[in-house]
């Protein structure tokens, strides 16, 4: 039971990583109808931006978070800008195609410039951990799980309450429409990019944390999971990501506490096939009919 | 059409031509151990790029487990081959283990295809990409194929002189099932499936076998490459062909031109020769292919990248220069 217990706490800790990085992927792929398959790769940015101030420049760890959430919404946007805003009406095979080739372009800046070897994420603040009959819970999973509940809360108030969450809804909805209501589509959309990134920065701070070691690669894997959980949770619903995001890094957590550290790849990525092919809108999404 | 027919018999041609001119400087004695050790790799990519065009350029969608059905191929042909080694020769066993590793392979893209073709865009490349990493994690962790260690296949490694007939046999073969499907009643239904899904299954195609069927044949000739390509190394392992495998494989088919034949045998000769003539590029050779697929893309589908092109077209560029002298002498 204890060994149970202590499985479900450190599934809900990546189930909450997962779904930070999903709704960054869901937030994109609800406004601007394609796959960034980049996001991932903004997350290792975020951490090695984390290594660098707190290592290289001496800075404050507080600093260093704000500073690397910082990088991660400009490059976000830089991204958006400069590689997606001009393939705006082109077919989705070449924007999936240039995803990937902006993906790969981070991956490899990285490479040249930090080094294929892993590098250890400084410790921001140091965490007691916390005995609880028998349970030990670390002090940095305590405040992911507190922060990742803060944001999406935080989040949903913003989507539904704010002028530009409404705009944002509204550009998902219909882009013709909602610019003629006077939103600006291009503006809504690189706020999207904006905000999915920030919280690709909250991720990569958790990950660096939990995880500690950080390569040029560091993203890609939990980059595609995640993109399983919001797929898993119904692409471009925002509860539907953070539920993927959580179921995901469960099932992740007992496949490999109770079945074999091998196989819990095979298993995440067997969902996915399993939830597409079953139920391709996921949990929560909607079913959308194709217009002729 | 002509024309189009035209391009396709030159493009063999000089396919055969070049490989006659390797064949001959391989066997006399006449080549240096480094390119004729880029010799099997050159045509294995060939074929995988071809064949991947099949199912990007052809049929319009994005597979990401390219590499998995190779590694399919390999491990079930090579297994195949070790186990008939002591019994047939080579000129028998390694046509027969190619077949074998293509048709698992072609089972293995029917099984993946089946669910994953009812999906569109994004998410068919998303679920191949996962099966391609589930396909490399099985591989990895089962023991009939040496497990994270690797198959052993020094019994039945072959130097390239003697794999090279079978390298072109089957680069041959596949460029002419591309070309003559491209140019056939059913290349043609592919196609109009790729350009518009509901007009052609609204005059009664199926695009379901369709797809299928394409997405099979794609599978079938990566794994038959792959088994030639396990006959190479003396020992193979499933990690090395894994997503980032599939990402090069596509990067040769997006240089190439997506849907054409010659555009990926050279774009595949390119990009294998490149990195092992230059050493010191192989750092940038990932980096170069990112910038490649991202400019490609942008050179395609964006207006503002189009008229920059024009404008720096070298004719363009003469024509406007020899506009403005007119133009000022007529002032003066």
């Amino acid at each position: 039971m204890l060994h149970f217990i202590q499985t479900l706490i450190s599934g809900l800790s990546l189930g909450s990583i997962y779904a930070l990085i999903a709704l960054g992927y869901t937030m994109v792929y609800g406004i601007a109808k394609m796959l960034n398959f980049a996001h991932g790769d903004v997350i290792m940015i975020g951490a090695y931006a984390g290594i660098v101030t707190v290592m290289s420049l001496g800075l404050p760890p507080v600093i260093a978070i704000i500073l690397s959430i910082v990088i991660c919404a400009v490059l976000g946007m830089l991204i958006e800008f400069l590689a997606y805003k001009p393939l705006r009406s082109a077919p989705s095979l070449s924007v999936l195609i240039t995803a990937i080739g902006v993906s790969y372009f981070l991956q490899n800046i990285a490479l040249l410039i930090f080094g294929s070897q892993q590098r250890a994420y400084p410790t921001i603040a140091d965490f007691p951990t916390y005995n609880i009959g028998g349970i030990q819970i670390d002090g940095i999973t305590i405040l992911t799980l507190a922060v990742t509940a803060v944001i999406m809360i935080a989040l949903t108030l913003f989507i539904n309450k704010t002028k530009l969450g409404k705009a944002m809804r509204a550009v998902s909805e219909d882009k013709a429409a909602a610019s003629l209501m006077g939103i600006s589509v291009n503006r809504t959309i690189t706020m999207t990019f904006a905000i999915g990134s920030a919280l690709a920065a909250f991720a990569s701070i958790f990950y660096g944390m939990t995880y500690v070691y950080i390569k040029p690669t560091t993203g890609a894997m939990p980059g595609i999971k995640a993109f399983t959980a919001a797929v898993f949770g119904g692409i471009g619903s925002i509860p539907g990501a953070m539920l993927g995001g959580i179921l995901l890094g469960l099932i992740e957590q007992f496949s490999k506490t109770y079945i074999s550290t091998l196989w819990a790849d095979a298993i995440v990525f067997g969902v996915l096939v399993v939830v597409l092919v079953v139920k391709p809108t996921g949990l929560l999404g909607k079913q959308m009919s194709e217009k002729v | 059409m002509k024309k189009k027919k035209n391009l396709n018999f030159l493009t063999l041609i000089l396919v055969i031509a070049a490989y006659a001119v390797v064949a001959f400087l391989l066997y006399s004695g006449g080549l240096k151990r480094q390119i004729s050790n880029m010799l099997i790799p050159i045509s294995v990519y060939i074929v995988l790029a071809v064949s991947l065009n099949l199912v990007v350029g052809l049929l319009g969608e994005l597979s990401l487990g390219h590499a998995g059905f190779m590694s399919v191929g390999i491990f079930s042909g090579c297994l195949v081959s070790i186990a008939l080694e002591p019994y047939l020769p080579m000129v028998a066993r390694l046509p027969l283990c190619m077949i074998i590793g293509g048709l698992v392979a072609a089972f293995f893209g029917f099984l993946v295809g089946l669910p994953a073709l009812r999906l569109k865009g994004d998410y068919l490349a998303i679920v191949t990409l996962a099966c391609g990493e589930i396909i490399k994690n099985v591989i990895t962790n089962l023991k009939l194929t040496g497990g994270a260690l690797g198959l052993n296949t020094g019994s039945i490694y072959s130097a390239p002189k003697q794999l090279l007939p079978y390298a072109i046999v089957l680069v041959l073969l596949t460029t002419i099932v591309m070309m003559n499907l491209k140019n056939s009643k059913q290349g043609r239904a592919i196609m109009a499936i790729r350009d518009n899904r509901i007009a052609a299954e609204s005059i009664g195609l199926n695009v379901t076998r369709f797809k299928l069927v394409v997405f099979m044949i794609a599978a079938f000739f990566a794994g038959a490459a792959g088994t030639l390509y396990g006959h190479f190394f003396a020992n193979v392992k499933a990690a090395s062909f894994d997503y980032n495998m599939s990402i090069e494989i596509l990067v040769i088919v997006v240089l190439g031109g997506m849907g054409s034949v010659p555009g990926s045998i050279i774009a595949a000769i390119i990009l294998v020769a490149l990195p092992e003539a230059m050493r010191s590029f192989a750092d940038y050779r990932m980096l170069l292919y990112a910038i490649v697929l991202i400019l490609v893309m942008l050179a395609r589908n964006s207006a503002g990248m189009k008229n920059l092109l024009e404008r720096i077209k070298p004719t363009k560029l003469i024509n406007r220069l020899a506009k403005k002298q007119v133009q000022e002498k007529e002032g003066a």
